[in-house]
């Protein structure tokens, strides 16, 4: 091995190197442009906004992106204030101790739950005792769980992200603790904050395991939150199963990943409008 | 009046805070009381350690699930650990700053990807081209099929926290080495990645971690058979893709012992999570 | 140390000691300062000065395991007292620091800050004090067209006149000014000096420096510190001209620094 001359030994290793990471790139590449390149001929208005005929096989997509919709609102109306209002304690209010390090390995612990098994309690909890049933509440109290540790990691990271000297001046301004963070740290570190949020409305839309025992699959829209609703993410997994690489299949997919790709590149852009604020 | 306003934040805000770890402590008690009385009777021995996975039959053993869980892990790892660590070094210590830009966010978008979609992509791809060129009991439903299928899906993960625990290693040992005349690679292989061992296990961790929670995708593309798996070609079913199936229909003792996959499922990575806290704390100087 | 007329003693330190943990960072100060006098403390770096001025409106407190011991008064009350609103006492001390931190808001929100958090609302009343302020630091003319534009795009000259408009914002009694012209260019410290002079009328000023030749040209009275302790104090001329204690006179002529 050692009469590879080092700097020969260099460039194959770089070269490698570049292979790997240029498999990953165009290994995204080929899979989100396969599926929407075949998935977007099938979008249109009547896709959009119209009903589906044959449990689902043909017709539109409405109530499902409805429920995607009411699903991801309302696991997000709980678990931002949960999310924000702990990174806040985290950050501001506490100095690093024992209970620190046990609410962070509970919140560690949380996020390493396996999604299915986060479906199953659901199922328990909301489903059954609670009695709410099979409904948009269970599938997005259940999604909220799902996503509270990350709202949590990124929102303290974007509050440490703000400098001292800030809140500095706020407390040489006669401000309170509370006034410093609501005024001046929130305000600062609110893109990243939102950067957060925008990635975990991405991840709300592509939840499936823990929604399938919870929110139910009925193709109808939801007219409240107790009502069952199918997301877009089961009615494909569902399609997939019955019809295979159907028509539908595909614009649903489509459909996904390009609300998803929105998502995220509106968080990038967030994201580096925070990093020009702070620096 | 600010002061007494202020006064009441810190204890509300704790009360808030303290809600990932009692959430935390509901679901694993509820998951737990429900599981782990069918565990009981069967036995706990006989429950993890038999093969005999038939519910009308009232016979739970879900070994089989185990090994399968744990073979798609270990493909997994065999598959996104040189891919997933490559990707790293490259974006920490060969790519210019243009290319990281483009690079790193687009092995994040990876991740956003939903797992169904893989497993669609999975079914439509892979599927048929292992069934095609290497055969095997699984007709292309396979481990190897869920590991590649996978080993993407859990790239960013390893990609991401090697890049930071690469990115962490002082700038002075790699001037050092450099300095004595040593190429970058001959530093990177020697120094760095020798300095940023425990950083990349933990990322090597957690993303076994995710795999052995992830369902929709594995569920897709592995054949679901209930067999001890002989060969990488065969059929197997994951205690994730075993819940998920059976979980629509089951009642009674049968949906108890889904349950109780739960409870293992749980345990596992619980266990894991763990261990990755404790690989990185015995790092000296950590980061945060 | 020096008799005089009996002028207010607007601030007055009585053999005040400070410790970060184990490490003492002013040992026994006993000085005073008199109303509407623009008081320099100066010294080489580590000695204190900073510390002292953050003991002043408590800012320090945030900073666990410190000590002190001894007197600080303003208006002749501890400002250690139990019924002390820390708050309020930050509103009368306004401070400066030494970097330009100018808040990623605009003009108008950077000032109105203060009045805001203290409960003052109506929109008349503060665009009053947004001019009144960014008048007194010399600041208006240059920016009085763009008030709602972001206070970063201001060069650091002006961004630190806005720190110094945003500290009188409350009408504070005495000014804290920390190093306030380090690293601004020679006409930007002057146009801050000359604010300073304006200002003493009004305002009581106490200005940490570590450049002696701003202490001769704006301080009526002038403090030396020296690794925690007060070497010596009194009228700047007397200081800079006679000092009574060899070590002062080492340091003004630049045999340490």
């Amino acid at each position: 091995m050692r009469r590879l001359n080092p700097k020969k030994a260099e460039l194959i290793a770089k070269g490698v190197l570049l292979l790997f990471a240029g498999t990953a790139v165009v290994a995204l590449v080929a899979i989100v442009g396969y599926v929407v390149v075949n998935g977007i001929g099938v979008i249109n208005l009547e896709f959009l906004f119209g009903r589906p005929r044959s449990m689902g096989r043909e017709g539109g997509i409405l109530p499902f992106i409805v429920s995607s919709i009411y699903l991801t609102a309302i696991s997000l109306l709980v678990s931002i204030p949960l999310g924000l209002g702990s990174a806040i304690y985290l950050t501001e209010y506490t100095t690093e101790g024992w209970a620190t390090k046990a609410i962070r390995f509970g919140v560690d612990c949380l996020a390493g739950v396996p999604s299915i098994v986060l479906g199953l309690f659901g199922f328990m909890f909301f489903v059954k005792l609670l009695n709410f049933g099979w409904s948009i509440l269970s599938g997005s109290l259940t999604v909220s769980l799902m996503i509270l540790p990350f709202i949590i990691r990124s929102s303290e990271e974007a509050i440490r992200a703000v400098p001292q000297s800030y809140r500095e001046v706020a407390f040489a301004t006669g401000g309170t603790k509370w006034q410093s963070v609501t005024r001046v740290v929130l305000p600062c570190a609110l893109p990243g904050i939102m950067t957060g949020i925008v990635l975990a409305i991405g991840k709300c839309v592509g939840e499936t395991a823990s929604v399938i025992f919870t929110a139910g699959t009925s193709l109808r829209i939801p007219g409240s939150i107790f009502d069952s609703g199918r997301t877009l993410a089961i009615h494909f997994y569902l399609l997939v199963r019955e019809t295979g690489a159907s028509d539908m299949a595909y614009g649903s997919a489509a459909t996904l990943l390009i609300s998803i790709l929105i998502v995220n590149f509106f968080a990038y852009w967030l994201m580096r409008r925070f990093i020009a604020r702070v620096s | 009046m600010s002061l007494t306003k202020d006064r009441l934040v810190s204890p509300v805000l704790l009360a808030i805070a303290c809600f990932s770890i009692a959430a935390l402590f509901v679901i694993g008690l509820f998951i737990f009381v429900e599981g782990v009385p069918i565990m009981m009777k069967v036995g706990v021995w006989k429950f993890i350690g038999s093969t005999d996975w038939s519910p009308l039959e009232g016979k739970f053993g879900i070994l089989a699930m185990i090994a399968g869980s744990v073979c798609v892990a270990a493909g997994t790892l065999v598959v996104a650990v040189p891919f997933g660590v490559g990707c790293a070094i490259y974006l920490s210590e060969f790519a210019s700053k243009r290319t990281v830009t483009i690079v790193k966010p687009a092995i994040e978008l990876l991740f956003a990807i939903p797992s169904v979609v893989y497993g669609f992509v999975g079914v439509l791809f892979i599927v048929p081209f292992v069934r095609e060129h290497l055969g095997g009991a699984g007709h292309g439903f396979c481990i190897l099929t869920a590991s590649f299928v996978l080993g993407i899906r859990v790239l960013p993960v390893i990609v991401g926290i090697s890049v930071d625990a690469l990115q962490a290693v002082p700038k002075v040992y790699r001037d050092g080495s450099l300095a004595l005349g040593a190429t970058k690679w001959q530093t990177t292989t020697m120094v760095t990645l020798k300095a940023a061992r425990s950083g990349i296990l933990a990322g090597v961790i957690l993303g076994m971690a995710n795999v052995i929670g992830e369902t929709m995708a594995v569920i897709m593309v592995i054949g679901n058979a209930v067999v001890m798996p002989n060969s990488p070609l065969d059929s197997v079913r994951t205690l994730t893709s075993n819940i998920a199936l059976e979980m629509g229909y089951a009642e009674g003792d049968h949906r108890q012992a889904l349950f109780a996959t739960g409870v293992v499922l749980f345990i596992i990575t619980m266990i894991l999570n763990t261990l990755t806290r404790y690989v990185t704390r015995s790092r000296v100087g950590k980061r945060k | 140390m020096e008799t005089g007329k009996s002028e207010t003693q607007k601030i007055i330190a009585r053999n005040f000691s400070f410790s970060y943990g184990s490490q003492p960072a002013l040992k026994g100060i006993t000085l005073h300062v008199r109303t509407n006098e623009i008081f320099t403390v100066i010294g080489p770096s580590r000695s204190g000065k900073t510390t002292f001025l953050r003991c002043l409106n408590r800012m320090n407190d945030a900073i666990a395991n410190t000590s002190k011991s001894g007197e600080l008064l303003l208006d002749g009350r501890s400002i250690f007292d139990k019924d002390v609103d820390v708050a309020e006492l930050r509103r009368r001390l306004g401070m400066v620091f030494a970097v330009p931190v100018a808040l990623p808001k605009s003009i108008y929100n950077n000032l109105a800050l203060g009045p805001r958090m203290r409960g003052i609302l109506g929109k008349k009343r503060l665009d009053e004090i947004v001019e009144r302020s960014l008048k007194a630091a010399y600041l208006w003319e240059e920016v009085k067209d763009r008030l709602h534009t972001s206070a970063r795009n201001l060069s650091g000259g002006q961004q630190q006149r806005l720190c110094l408009a945003r500290a009188m914002a409350l009408e504070p009694e005495v000014l804290l000014l920390d190093e306030p012209c380090s690293g601004l260019d020679p006409v930007s410290t002057r146009k801050i000096e000359e604010a300073l002079l304006e200002l003493k009328s009004r305002y009581t000023i106490i200005l940490v420096t570590n450049i002696t030749a701003q202490a001769a040209r704006v301080g009526d009275r002038t403090a030396f510190f020296l690794m925690g302790e007060l070497i010596e104090c009194g009228a700047t001329e007397t200081i800079f001209t006679n000092p009574s204690n060899e070590r002062t006179a080492d340091y003004l002529t630049g045999k340490f620094g």
